[in-house]
C-alpha cells in the first residue's frame, strides 16, 4: 500500500499551512525529516532537514493506525504558512520511498475504505469542508455526524419486516402462520412511503442550502432595484443613474443573511424596447427571475413574471412617496431594509426541514426509486389475485435503493461520483 | 472386481446416487459404495420429496436428467403444488412417496448405468499422495484405485442419537457409523461444526382411529416432477391432519427435563424452520395446538409418519403424548422419535464444483456439508459427481450460478456463507427469483446439460421439439393484434379505448391469462396446453424480467472482477481481523463472491476493488 501526502490546507500565503502524509511508511518519513518520532497525538516543534540543509520549524503531530483520520498511520507537518516553504516540503516528502501525492479526495477515500466513514458521512464531510454559512454548517453537521446512516438503519429494518411478513406467507405455505397479514404489510408501505416522501420533498431545500438561494429584484425600469440591491450589498455593485434601462445584465451579489447563503440578483428593468441589447437583458431578467427561489416585486406586480407563493410585494423609493401601506423600502435612505430582509430570511428559513437527514440529489434519486417500488407494491396489494411473489419483489427493490444510501450495494458507481467532486488533500 | 475407477461414490444415500449417476452420465467409469445394498435411495426421514424451493430443485435435477424428479414420480402416492394460488415463480411440487417404491425405483436407475458398478462395502479410508486423492481403501484392506472421491457420508461424523437420557453412537437408526473413516476426515484439518436434527416416533396406521380426521388428498390435476413424466404410476392416496391440544402440552411441559434437547444432553444446532414438538411448546406457549400431518410411508406398508412433532423425550413420554391426540388414542409407536447430533465440515472449505479448496480430487455433498433435505443432497450430489467425472477425465469445471438455478443459489451460499443451521432451499433465498421457475427448469438448465454431456438423446429431442412449440406459438402471437375492445370484452381489466396490442403484450396484462387470450385468438387452438401455459408465464413476468437481466448484468460485471487465489488480504490495511479471516477461508473468486461473504461492507469491498484496479494498472 501507498503512502500518499498533500497539503490539506488552502494554497497561498498564510499563518500556518498543514502537509499530511497517510499509509505505513508516514511514520518513517517523519524520522527521515525531523530526526526522531514525536510521541502520537502530542503536538512537538520540530526542526525539518532535507541532505543537510534545513527547510523549516514545524509543529509535527504523528497519529497511529486507528486513531487518525483516514484510519493509517498518519503524520502533519504545521509549517509556516509560505508557498516556498511547502513547496520544498513536498519535493523533499516526493524523494522517500514509498511515498507518492495524494490523488483528488484519496484521504478521505481512505478513510472509507477504513471504515472510518461510511458513504453519507464522506458526503457530510465534504458538504462540511464547503459550508459558507451556519444554516450549511449545521446540515452539513448533521449528514457528518451519520443521521443519515441512522435512518436508513431504521427504514431497512422496517422494509425488513414487511418483506418478511410476504416471504413467510410464500414459503411457508404448508404451515400455520398467520393468515391476515396484509393490513400489516401495507401499514408499513405506508409509513415508509409517507417518511420517503417527507424526505424527498425537502431535498430541494436542502440543495438549495448548498448551493445558496436566487433572489430576485424585478420590477419596472427606474424603480430602484439597483438602488436597493446596493443598499443590501453594502457597496456599489450596480451602476445606477436616473436614467430607465441602466442594467443590462444579471448582476449578482453572495451574502450570508442570518446563517443562509443567498444570492441577490439585480435585472434590468421590465419593459418593451427597441434596443435590441436592453430586449436581451429583459429576456434574461424573466428566465433568471422565474427560476430564483424567491422574488422581490417592486412597485407591483403586474410584470408578465408570475408571482409564486412566498414572493414579496415591496413598496420602493419609500423616501420620496411617504404613507401607504404594506412593506416600504427606500434604497436610498435605508428604511424599511432591515425589515425586508427579515422577511426574506423568514421566508428561506420556513423552507428548510429541521429534521431533514437527505440532503443530495444522489439520496433524492434512491428515495424515489424505494417510493416507486413501494407505490406498485401497494398497487398490488389491492389486485384480486395473489401476487404475493411481485410484491416480494417490489419490496427487495425498496431495500436496495434504501441501502444505495450508505453504500451497500453499487459501491463503484456512486464511489466513483463522490470522489469526483473532492479536491485534493482533504 | 475392477481395481481402477475415475470416480468413487462413498455412500448410496440421494447424494450418492446422483453423484454416481451424474458422474457415470459425464463419461466417467464410476464405483458407487455403499455399506447395504438394499440401502440406495432410502428415505431416512418424512416420505415426501418436493416442497417450496427444494420441489424448484428436483425439476433442476431433471433439466440436467438427473435421477431425483424420474424416481419420485414413479414413487409417488399423492402429488401436491403448493402455492397453487399464487404466482407460478413460487409454486413448488411436493409429493408423498412409497418408501420401497422410491428405492426399487432408485436401484433399478442405478443398476441401468452401464460405466457404474455398485459396491457394498465399507470405505475404511481414502488413500492420499499428499493431498492429492489415489483411491480408497475397504474395511478389509483391499484398495481400489481412482482420481477422484466423492463423499456423500451424511451424518457420519461424531454422529449421535438421543431418546431421552439414552444415546447411542450411529448414522441414522440402524446405520453403523464409519470410525476409520471418520478419524481420517477429521484428522485433515478442515473445520467442523455440530448441527441436530430430529425425527417424529413412527406409528403403526392399524391402530389409528381415521373416522372423522381431516383429510388432505392429492391434486385432480397433478404436477409431476420429470419434464418426462406424463402422470403418476403408483395408486393415489390422501394423508390426514389431526392436532395436537392441550393435554398433549402440558405432558410435553411436565418432561421437558427428560428430553435430550432441554436436558442440555445436546450441543449441536438444530433448524429453525423445523422445530421439534418441546420447542413448539415451549417458545410458542399461546398456541393452544398444532397440526400434525398423517403420512403414510407406503401403500402395502402400515407405517405412519407424523409429520410434525419430531422429538427427543423419552420413549414412555413419547407414548403417553402421542395417545393424548385425537385419532391416536390407541396408537402404538412402531419406533421412538430421536434427536441426531452430527459434525459437518464448513462448506466455506469448497469451491463451486464441490471438491475440497486444498485438496486434489475430493469431492463433498449433501448433510455433510451442513444441508438438510433429500433434494439439497441430491442437488449437490449432482454437481459434486458432475465435476468429479470432469475432474478425472481432464476437463473444465461444469459451474452453476445464483442467476441460472437454485442450486447455483445453494451452492453459492454454502461455499461462501457457509451454515448455522441446517441449510434448506427456500424460494426466498433465490434473489433472482421471478425467472428461477420450476416450471422453466428445462429451459435454464437442459441446454447446460447438453453441453455437459449429461443428457440422454430422449430428454435432448423432447426439449428441442417443446422449445420448438414454444417458439412458434410466440410468434403467432407477436403477429396477431387485439384491440383494448376485444380484450376488455374478454373480462381482462383494461381500458376499452387504448390502443391495440400484439397477442404477446397482451398477455402481459394484469389479469391476463391464456385462457382469456384463446378466446380472441383461435390460432392457439392447435398448441398444447403447456406451451401456451409457459409463454403466459413468461408474458406475466416480463417486466420484472427485464429488470432482473438488468441486476444480472450489474452481478456479472462485479463478477469480472477476478480475484486471484493468491490475493493477500493481509497487506489490506484496515480490513478488520474478523473480515481478514473470512475472506483467507473463503478466498472468494470474484468482487462480487466477496459481496456475498456474511458481514462483508462496501468499504472492504472498496479495499478489494482499488487493489484490483491498482493491479490492473500496473499490468497495462
Amino acid at each position: 500500500m501507498d503512502t500518499i501526502f498533500a497539503l490539506a490546507t488552502a494554497p497561498g500565503r498564510a499563518g500556518v499551512a498543514v502537509v499530511r502524509v497517510s499509509g505505513p511508511a508516514a511514520w518513517t518519513a517523519c524520522e527521515a525529516l525531523a530526526g526522531r518520532l514525536p510521541r502520537p497525538r502530542l503536538a512537538s516543534l520540530c526542526r525539518l532537514h532535507e541532505g543537510g540543509e534545513l527547510i523549516d520549524e514545524a509543529l509535527v503531530l504523528v497519529f497511529e493506525s486507528g486513531s487518525s483520520f483516514t484510519g493509517d498511520p498518519v503524520v502533519e507537518f504545521q509549517t509556516h504558512g509560505s508557498v516556498a516553504v511547502v513547496n520544498r516540503l513536498l519535493a523533499a516528502l516526493s524523494r522517500i520511498d514509498g511515498l507518492r501525492p495524494a490523488e483528488a479526495g484519496e484521504f478521505t477515500r481512505r478513510a472509507l475504505e477504513n471504515e472510518r466513514l461510511d458513504l453519507a458521512r464522506v458526503e457530510g464531510l465534504a458538504d462540511l469542508i464547503e459550508a459558507e454559512t451556519e444554516a450549511q454548517r449545521r446540515q452539513a453537521m448533521r449528514l457528518f455526524e451519520g443521521d443519515l446512516g441512522k435512518r436508513v438503519e431504521d427504514w431497512r429494518a422496517r422494509l425488513l419486516r414487511a418483506a418478511a411478513l410476504v416471504e413467510a406467507g410464500i414459503d411457508f405455505a404448508d404451515e400455520e402462520i398467520p393468515q391476515d397479514i396484509w393490513p400489516e404489510v401495507a401499514a408499513l408501505v405506508q409509513r415508509l412511503i409517507a417518511d420517503f416522501s417527507a424526505e424527498i420533498a425537502g431535498i430541494g431545500t436542502a440543495e438549495r442550502l448548498r448551493h445558496g438561494f436566487e433572489v430576485a429584484i424585478v420590477g419596472a425600469p427606474n424603480v430602484g432595484k439597483s438602488t436597493l440591491l446596493n443598499r443590501l450589498a453594502g457597496r456599489e455593485a450596480a451602476i445606477t443613474s436616473e436614467f430607465a434601462g441602466t442594467t443590462r445584465d444579471v448582476i449578482e451579489v453572495r451574502m450570508d443573511l442570518g446563517g443562509l447563503p443567498v444570492t441577490l440578483l439585480d435585472t434590468a428593468g421590465l419593459r418593451e424596447t427597441e434596443d435590441v441589447i436592453e430586449a436581451i437583458g429583459v429576456t434574461r431578467a424573466r428566465e433568471r427571475a422565474e427560476a430564483a427561489d424567491l422574488r422581490l416585486f417592486l412597485g407591483g406586480e403586474d410584470l408578465g413574471i408570475s408571482l409564486q407563493a412566498g414572493d414579496i410585494l415591496v413598496a420602493p423609493k419609500a423616501d420620496l412617496q411617504p404613507g401607504g401601506g404594506g412593506l416600504r423600502v427606500s434604497g436610498r435612505t435605508g428604511e424599511g431594509v432591515d425589515a425586508l430582509l427579515a422577511e426574506i430570511q423568514r421566508e428561506l428559513s420556513d423552507r428548510l426541514g429541521a429534521t431533514q437527514t437527505a440532503v443530495r440529489l444522489r439520496h433524492g434519486e434512491a428515495l424515489v426509486r424505494a417510493v416507486t417500488a413501494l407505490d406498485s407494491a401497494t398497487e398490488l396489494l389491492y389486485m384480486p389475485e395473489d401476487v404475493a411473489e411481485l410484491i416480494a419483489e417490489q419490496i427487495r427493490q425498496a431495500i436496495r435503493a434504501v441501502d444505495s444510501l450508505v453504500g451497500r450495494i453499487g459501491v463503484e458507481d456512486v464511489l466513483g461520483e463522490i470522489f469526483a467532486s473532492f479536491c485534493i488533500g482533504k | 472386481m475392477k481395481h481402477d475407477f475415475d470416480v468413487i461414490v462413498v455412500g448410496g444415500g440421494h447424494a450418492g446416487c446422483d453423484a454416481a449417476a451424474a458422474a457415470a452420465r459425464a463419461g466417467a467409469s464410476v464405483a458407487l459404495v455403499t455399506l447395504k445394498l438394499q440401502d440406495l435411495g432410502t428415505m431416512s426421514c418424512n416420505p415426501a420429496i418436493g416442497g417450496l424451493g427444494k420441489g424448484h430443485l428436483v425439476r433442476e435435477i431433471d433439466a440436467l436428467d438427473g435421477l431425483m424428479g424420474r424416481v419420485a414420480d414413479r414413487a409417488g402416492i399423492q402429488f401436491r403444488l403448493l402455492n397453487r394460488k399464487k404466482g407460478p415463480a413460487v409454486q413448488g411440487p411436493r409429493s408423498q412417496a412409497d418408501r420401497k417404491l422410491y428405492r426399487a425405483a432408485m436401484t433399478q436407475e442405478i443398476t441401468e448405468y452401464q460405466r457404474l458398478t455398485v459396491i457394498e462395502g465399507e470405505v475404511a479410508s481414502l488413500v492420499l499422495d499428499g493431498r492429492t486423492l489415489r483411491g480408497v481403501r475397504f474395511g478389509d484392506d483391499a484398495e481400489v484405485t481412482a482420481r477422484a472421491v466423492v463423499l456423500t457420508t451424511g451424518t457420519f461424523l461424531n454422529g449421535l442419537i438421543h431418546i431421552g437420557d439414552e444415546k447411542s453412537p450411529g448414522g441414522r437408526m440402524g446405520g453403523r457409523p464409519s470410525i476409520g473413516l471418520a478419524e481420517q476426515i477429521k484428522s485433515m484439518g478442515l473445520a467442523t461444526g455440530r448441527l441436530k436434527t430430529g425425527t417424529p416416533p413412527r406409528l403403526d396406521g392399524r391402530t389409528i382411529d381415521w373416522d372423522g380426521l381431516e383429510e388432505q388428498s392429492g391434486d385432480d390435476d397433478p404436477a409431476m416432477f420429470s419434464f418426462l413424466s406424463s402422470g403418476p404410476v403408483a395408486r393415489q392416496i390422501s394423508c390426514r391432519i389431526t392436532h395436537t391440544n392441550e393435554r398433549t402440552h402440558d405432558i410435553i411441559r411436565q418432561n421437558l427435563s427428560r428430553s435430550a434437547m432441554y436436558g442440555g444432553h445436546i450441543e449441536g444446532v438444530g433448524p429453525r424452520y423445523c422445530p421439534s414438538i418441546e420447542d413448539k411448546v415451549v417458545r410458542f406457549s399461546e398456541k393452544a395446538s398444532h397440526q400434525i400431518f398423517l403420512e403414510p410411508e407406503g401403500l402395502d406398508d402400515p407405517t405412519i409418519y407424523p409429520n410434525g412433532i419430531s422429538t427427543s423425550l423419552p420413549q414412555d413420554v413419547q407414548e403417553a403424548y402421542v395417545r393424548s391426540i385425537r385419532g391416536l388414542e390407541n396408537v402404538a409407536i412402531l419406533q421412538p422419535g430421536y434427536a441426531i447430533e452430527y459434525d459437518y465440515l464448513d462448506p466455506r472449505g469448497l469451491d463451486l464444483t464441490l471438491a475440497l479448496k486444498d485438496h486434489e480430487g475430493i469431492f463433498l455433498a449433501g448433510q455433510i456439508n451442513g444441508t438438510t433435505g433429500y433434494e439439497e443432497a441430491a442437488a449437490q450430489g449432482l454437481v459434486a459427481g458432475l465435476n468429479a467425472a470432469r475432474f478425472a477425465l481432464g476437463q473444465d469445471p461444469a459451474q452453476l450460478q445464483r442467476s441460472d438455478s437454485y442450486i447455483g443459489v445453494m451452492i453459492d451460499d454454502l461455499v461462501t456463507q457457509g451454515v448455522s443451521e441446517p441449510y434448506r432451499m427456500f424460494t426466498s433465498r433465490a434473489e433472482y427469483r421471478l425467472s428461477l421457475r420450476a416450471d422453466n427448469a428445462d429451459q435454464r438448465l437442459t441446454p447446460l446439460g447438453i453441453a455437459w454431456d449429461l443428457v440422454s438423446d430422449a430428454r435432448k429431442r423432447a426439449f428441442d421439439a417443446k422449445l420448438e412449440r414454444i417458439d412458434a406459438a410466440r410468434e403467432i402471437l407477436g403477429e396477431i393484434s387485439v384491440s383494448s375492445r376485444a380484450l376488455n370484452g374478454a373480462g381482462i381489466r383494461v381500458n376499452p379505448d387504448g390502443p391495440r396490442r400484439n397477442a404477446l403484450e397482451s398477455l402481459a396484462l394484469p389479469g391476463a391469462g391464456i385462457g382469456a387470450l384463446t378466446q380472441l385468438v383461435p390460432e392457439l387452438a392447435g398448441f398444447d396446453p403447456v406451451t401456451l401455459e409457459q409463454i403466459g408465464r413468461d408474458a406475466m413476468y416480463e417486466s420484472y424480467l427485464q429488470r432482473q437481466r438488468k441486476d444480472v448484468e450489474a452481478l456479472q460485471r462485479d463478477e469480472s472482477w477476478e480475484i486471484p487465489g493468491d490475493f493477500r488480504y493481509e497487506d489490506l490495511q484496515g480490513l478488520s481481523a474478523e473480515l481478514q479471516g473470512k475472506l483467507k477461508r473463503v478466498k472468494p473468486r470474484t468482487l462480487a463472491h466477496a459481496g456475498r461473504i456474511e458481514g462483508m461492507t462496501p468499504a472492504a469491498l472498496t479495499l478489494i476493488l482499488a487493489h484490483l484496479r491498482r493491479g490492473e494498472r500496473k499490468r497495462a
